[in-house]
């Protein structure tokens, strides 16, 4: 293997922005028909390296060489005709265009005077979807398609040129797992017509699923690079971080509180449908289940974002009606929603004022709002969760995702509630401060909130809930205890399939 | 003091260029004015300035909230020329007061209009009041029958409504004194107050203020009746001022208004900016004109040099966040 | 989850109506995805009813000619607003082109040419239109300053240049042949409704056939998947920035050739009247959709309302006020019907 020509080979490439040094002569090699794994925590210059790979960026020193010869690739159209082609982690796609203008985009065919050759796209998307087994036309809007088969839009770009090198960043971020499997089989596939690939993600999993060998990134730095077969999650960890991290599992005390939520056949159109459940203070309570399988939706509902079609919710033993986010905190909900940079906060303002916004509206002396109470509260919550920035003048917007996620869970704990919703709580966030999120839920259960963790990571959900509940189409399929549940009887919950039929 | 220049500066001076490049320019514009011109610097002179940008600067006040919620308002143009013509017209008929206040009601009602529009059933902003530029200036026409209007002139000299336009306290022009009160009053309630809050949020992220409890259509809502009540008090000052109007009186003003409000270093996506920023960029437009007559070149000139400081205050704005000067768009 | 659902909203409404036979359903959802095309049909038979003057060859013509000036602008606002951008600027630019034009034809240099010093001229207003397009493309490239803002410092800058240019007054062509040009036809049609309608098909054309009416779309659409496709979106952006400065200073000229003169005042306003006629006609603020039959059906909606009016004697004001409430109603419908995808959450 180690006298094979290498696809690719990034030497000593240094990328520097006004003040960041964020690339910091990092060495990169992808064999013909390997996959190598690209991993690093958030910052550490994962996709500014992938930037200088696709013509997006120019490195400032260092050279990249395809095939042992070195090559400047002075924007992305570049980089695939020399046969590097990045996947982007964001769907980048237009969605009024059609399937074969997005997969052409930036290099439609044309015929004389400009006119796009519609014959000569057609033929060659057509010949792509095929190959990947798509059941959608060249000529289909983007905008009607599913995420998944979006991703596979975007996938198929990878197979417009002669590729050498594609490179899968986050492929898998809202992907189902039954698509992951078309992925993965698409990512053989090409690593079997020797093409290299390079696959970015933050799973631990997938990555020990799919990679040939793991390169790490820390700080802008080169780290190493690993043989998957001969390594572990926790060697992968300590490289990327510098420490060891705990993986064990909740020990549950099994000792909670009152009921503080019951919920009784709530129902939201075709959402969900009849769902009961109820959580105790002290108690930390897992939804897991597919993407779409109706968590968040109940969460909103909970929080007054939705409007139910049937069912009750009862809270400290009697009944509520809630019409609005306002009368949700009014009665003690507080929700952590999925999206931190869309739903959670307010990029442009600074920490303190968006840790106080809910109840900004208390906090007077006067008309005039009380400089001296918020501060207050801010170091108050940024001592407890340790938030680490400036002061309480910076604007969120500049800090690290860790720290942002922080700021929102603090803004919620701020509120006092008796249940505490938290949605996806480690989304996009690197390694380190997921175990520090982990720790803090645990802990918030402990000093007697009730908690309703939404998650659609596996060891997440394992990790921290005292009771799983597991969701398939909008329906409750099984209630598990941290005793009963594991990955197995886990997975099948969530698929549908019933334990009779697993077994049979 | 050191710690004032430290907190202006914020340590280097890239940064204090690019954070307050409108006071830089404003201070280098009088400084040149000054020297050009041994007139610009006195004080009748500053005087005349101020009172002339009031009117514009009332109605700014209003558009700059409905700016940091995030939304436009094209509409006070045509809404100054309707509360004027009303007034105007209402004043000979049913005396000065019932007339301000009929006239109040009508303006407010149209700004509730729009704000219904914008923050409960959500149409976007720019087109509702792009449409309601049109239907207002034709509802003056209507209203007035296409005739200008004047109030009688031989009541002009006696009649308490002439105090708005023509009259002083202690030396001070009345509009004057009207501009800075007023933008006191919603410089407060936007920096200080759980609403002012409420406006931030929402203009920065209006998903995230619906997720934290806040009512994020009636905060638009409020804003639209804020800058419809700013049009109403310009319309007095204007009518008080002229004793009569032309149907047509505000056309133009929702973007001479914009401009203002752009060049105190607003963003138009909402979420930032302050009514000092307006008053400052109100001020501005009106030095731009006053001096630029006083050194002798054409009155018009003056929009060819908007034209080109609002560029350089925005672009500055621009460079200063993004932390560089050259666009990454290529 | 809510993003894949708003995606199909639109889609379903025409599927189930067009169930009936082939040709009605493909007429009716062709109706559909051009709703004011539909609006047209109507005020035109309304006004067929109403008044007698209004339906006759002559006054469609008539029509044609009135909506020329708004349509021609319309085309290149279709292109820019498709890209994500606005252009206010766009009636100082006809004020500008329009005072150029006849001034220039006027001077001295070329008294000795005839007709053809017309030409010197034509080219120097086109140009100052293109010119200034491009300067507002390059702005927003290279600063990344929102459109809205650069245009509506243009807008004031531009028509400041146009009261300086002109010492505040009107010109007057001296070249009788300008004014005729502007009242001739051409095989029975009117030679400013040829210059519309051709290029309207031109226009058209381009944005639905060619690479860059491709480009335009995907710009609008997602930036950043245009940037990262590879597609050079600043020089992109800047090219319809300069359709646009062209089609205004066109309508300039043919505006000022219908007057056989110029006024510094010309085109006031027409940025409001151009943006609601491209609104009207389906293309949308945030970018990525429009088209330009829906435009073409803007102006004629806009053209037809005002001339019948007029024909009924309606004063001019109550037209301000139906558009404006057109305008509104239109937006107000376009969101009923795209509402299904939001599934209902309270926002």
């Amino acid at each position: 293997m180690s006298d094979v020509k290498p696809a690719l080979r990034l030497e000593g490439i240094v990328k520097t922005f006004p003040g960041v040094r964020a690339l910091d002569g990092v060495d990169f090699e992808v064999r013909p028909g390997e996959v190598h794994a690209l991993m690093g925590e958030n910052g550490a210059g994962k996709s500014t390296l992938m930037k200088v790979l696709a013509g997006m960026y120019q490195p400032n020193e260092g050279q990249i060489l395809i095939e042992d010869r070195p090559t400047i690739m002075a924007n992305p159209i570049e980089a695939k005709h020399n046969g590097v082609i990045l996947i982007h982690q964001e769907l980048s796609l237009a969605e009024q265009l059609t399937v074969a203008e997005n997969i052409f985009l930036g290099e439609l065919p044309r015929s004389r005077l400009g006119f796009v050759d519609w014959k000569i796209l057609d033929d060659r998307v057509g010949t792509i979807l095929q190959k990947l087994n798509c059941d959608f036309g060249p000529r289909t809007k983007v905008g009607k398609l599913s995420i998944a088969k979006k991703q596979m839009v975007e996938i198929a770009r990878a197979l417009t040129h002669e590729g050498r090198v594609v490179v899968f960043d986050e492929p898998t971020a809202s992907l189902t797992d039954a698509e992951k499997v078309v992925l993965f089989d698409v990512i053989n596939e090409l690593k079997a017509d020797g093409v290299g690939i390079v696959y970015i993600s933050h799973r631990m999993e997938e990555i020990f699923t799919i990679s040939d060998r793991i390169t790490v990134l820390r700080d802008g730095t080169y780290r190493g690079t690993l043989t998957t077969a001969e390594t572990d999650e926790d060697e992968v960890t300590q490289l990327m971080i510098g420490r060891s991290l705990d993986y064990s599992r909740n020990e549950s005390s099994g000792e909670f509180g009152d009921l503080v939520l019951e919920v009784a056949g709530l129902s939201c159109g075709k959402l969900f449908e009849d769902v009961s459940f109820n959580v105790r203070a002290g108690e930390v309570v897992g939804f897991y289940g597919l993407v779409g399988a109706g968590r968040t939706e109940i969460a909103e509902t909970l929080f007054g974002l939705r409007e139910p079609t049937a069912g009750s919710i009862r809270l400290n033993s009697s009944d509520v009606s809630i019409a609005s986010p306002a009368e949700a905190i009014a009665n003690g909900i507080s929700l952590v929603p999925e999206s931190r940079k869309e739903q959670g906060l307010v990029l442009g303002m600074n920490c303190r004022d968006n840790i106080t916004l809910p109840q900004v509206g208390d906090m007077t002396a006067g008309p005039f709002v009380s400089n001296g109470a918020e501060v207050a509260i801010y170091d108050m919550y940024r001592d407890r969760l340790d938030i680490k920035a400036p002061t309480w003048r910076s604007l969120v917007g500049n800090l690290s995702g860790g720290n942002q996620q922080k700021i929102v869970i603090g803004k919620w704990l701020a509120m006092k509630p008796r249940l505490l919703i938290v949605d996806e709580p480690t989304r996009g966030i690197d390694v380190g401060s997921k175990a520090e999120i982990h720790n803090l839920i645990r802990e918030l259960a402990r000093s007697g909130y009730a908690v309703i963790v939404i998650s659609s990571e596996m060891p997440e959900i394992l990790r921290v809930s005292d009771r799983v509940i597991a969701m398939y189409q909008g329906r409750i399929t099984r209630e598990f205890t941290a005793a009963e549940v594991n990955e197995d009887n886990l997975v099948q919950a969530i698929s549908g399939i019933s334990g009779d039929e697993a077994a049979a | 003091m050191s710690s004032i220049a430290q907190k202006l500066t914020g340590g280097d001076l890239k940064g204090l260029v690019a954070r307050n490049g409108i006071f830089i320019a404003f201070i280098a514009a009088m400084i040149a004015f000054g020297i050009g011109s041994d007139k610009f610097l006195s004080f009748d002179n500053l005087e005349s300035v101020v009172r002339s940008s009031a009117m514009i600067g009332v109605m700014a006040l209003g558009v700059t909230v409905v700016v940091i919620s995030g939304n436009l308002d094209l509409s006070v143009g045509s809404m100054l020329s309707f509360g004027t013509v009303m007034v105007v017209d209402l004043h000979d008929k049913i005396g000065p007061g019932p007339a301000i206040l009929v006239m109040m009601a009508c303006v407010l009602a149209l700004g509730a209009f729009n704000g219904f529009l914008i923050g409960f059933v959500r149409l976007n902003s720019l087109i509702v009041t792009l449409g309601m530029l049109s239907a207002i200036q034709g509802l003056t026409l209507i209203y007035s029958g296409g005739k200008n209007v004047d109030i009688d002139p031989s009541t002009q000299d006696t009649t308490w409504f002439r105090v708005f336009g023509r009259g002083d306290i202690a030396g001070v022009d009345m509009p004057i004194i009207i501009f800075f009160g007023l933008a006191l009053i919603v410089g407060m309630i936007v920096a200080f107050t759980p609403y002012g809050r409420r406006i931030y949020a929402v203009g920065g992220n209006s998903t995230a203020a619906v997720f934290s409890g806040i009512r994020r259509r009636r905060v638009v809502f409020s804003t639209y009746l804020v800058s419809s009540f700013c049009v109403g008090v310009a319309a007095i000052i204007l009518g008080s001022r002229v004793m009569g109007s032309q149907n047509n009186v505000g056309q133009g003003y929702e973007l001479l208004v914009l401009a203002a409000v752009i060049l105190g270093g607003t963003s138009l996506l909402g979420g930032s900016g302050s009514i000092l920023k307006t008053v400052i960029g109100v001020l501005i437009l009106g030095f731009i004109q006053n001096g630029l007559l006083l050194l002798g070149y054409p009155y018009f000139a003056q929009w060819i040099v908007t034209w080109i400081v609002i560029i350089l205050a925005v672009w500055l704005d621009v460079a200063a966040k993004r932390g560089r000067l050259l666009s990454s768009i290529s | 989850m809510a993003e894949s659902a708003a995606g199909q909203g639109p889609s379903k409404l025409p599927r189930e109506l067009g169930k009936g036979s082939s040709g009605w359903s493909s007429s009716l959802r062709w109706l559909l995805g051009h709703p004011i095309w539909a609006f047209v049909v109507i005020v035109f038979i309304f006004f067929s009813l109403m008044t007698d003057d209004f339906f006759s060859l002559g006054n469609f013509q008539n029509i044609l000619v009135q909506t020329s000036t708004l349509g021609l602008i319309a085309l290149g606002m279709t292109l820019v607003m498709i890209n994500g951008n606005i252009d206010l600027s766009v009636g100082a630019v006809v004020a500008l082109a329009a005072s150029l034009t006849v001034d220039i034809m006027g001077w001295p240099v070329f008294e000795s040419w005839g007709n053809l010093q017309i030409l010197p001229a034509v080219v120097a207003g086109l140009g100052a239109g293109v010119l200034l397009g491009a300067l507002n493309g390059l702005i927003v490239w290279k600063t990344g300053v929102d459109a809205f803002i650069v245009t509506l410092g243009a807008m004031l800058g531009v028509r400041g240049l146009v009261f300086v240019y002109t010492g505040e007054q009107s010109f007057f062509a001296m070249n009788f042949a300008y004014a005729d040009f502007g009242a001739s036809s051409f095989l029975g049609l009117p030679t400013l409704a040829w210059v519309f309608l051709v290029f309207t098909v031109l226009v058209h054309i381009v944005l639905s056939r060619t690479v860059h009416g491709a480009n335009t779309y995907a710009v609008g659409d997602n930036r950043e998947a245009a940037v990262n496709a590879g597609i050079r979106v600043g020089p992109h952006m800047m090219i319809n920035f300069m359709i646009v400065g062209f089609f205004a200073a066109l309508a300039g000229i043919t505006l000022s050739t219908q007057m056989g003169a110029s006024t510094p005042n010309l085109g006031r306003d027409y940025e409001l009247w151009v943006i609601t006629a491209t609104v009207l006609g389906g293309t949308k603020l945030t970018g990525g959709a429009g088209n330009i039959i829906g435009t073409f059906g803007g102006v004629l909606a806009i053209g037809i309302l005002r001339n019948g009016m007029n024909l009924m004697q309606v004063p001019a004001f109550y037209v301000l006020v139906i558009l404006g409430a057109i305008l509104i109603a239109v937006l107000f419908l376009d969101k009923q019907l795209n509402r299904q995808g939001e599934e209902g959450l309270r926002l």
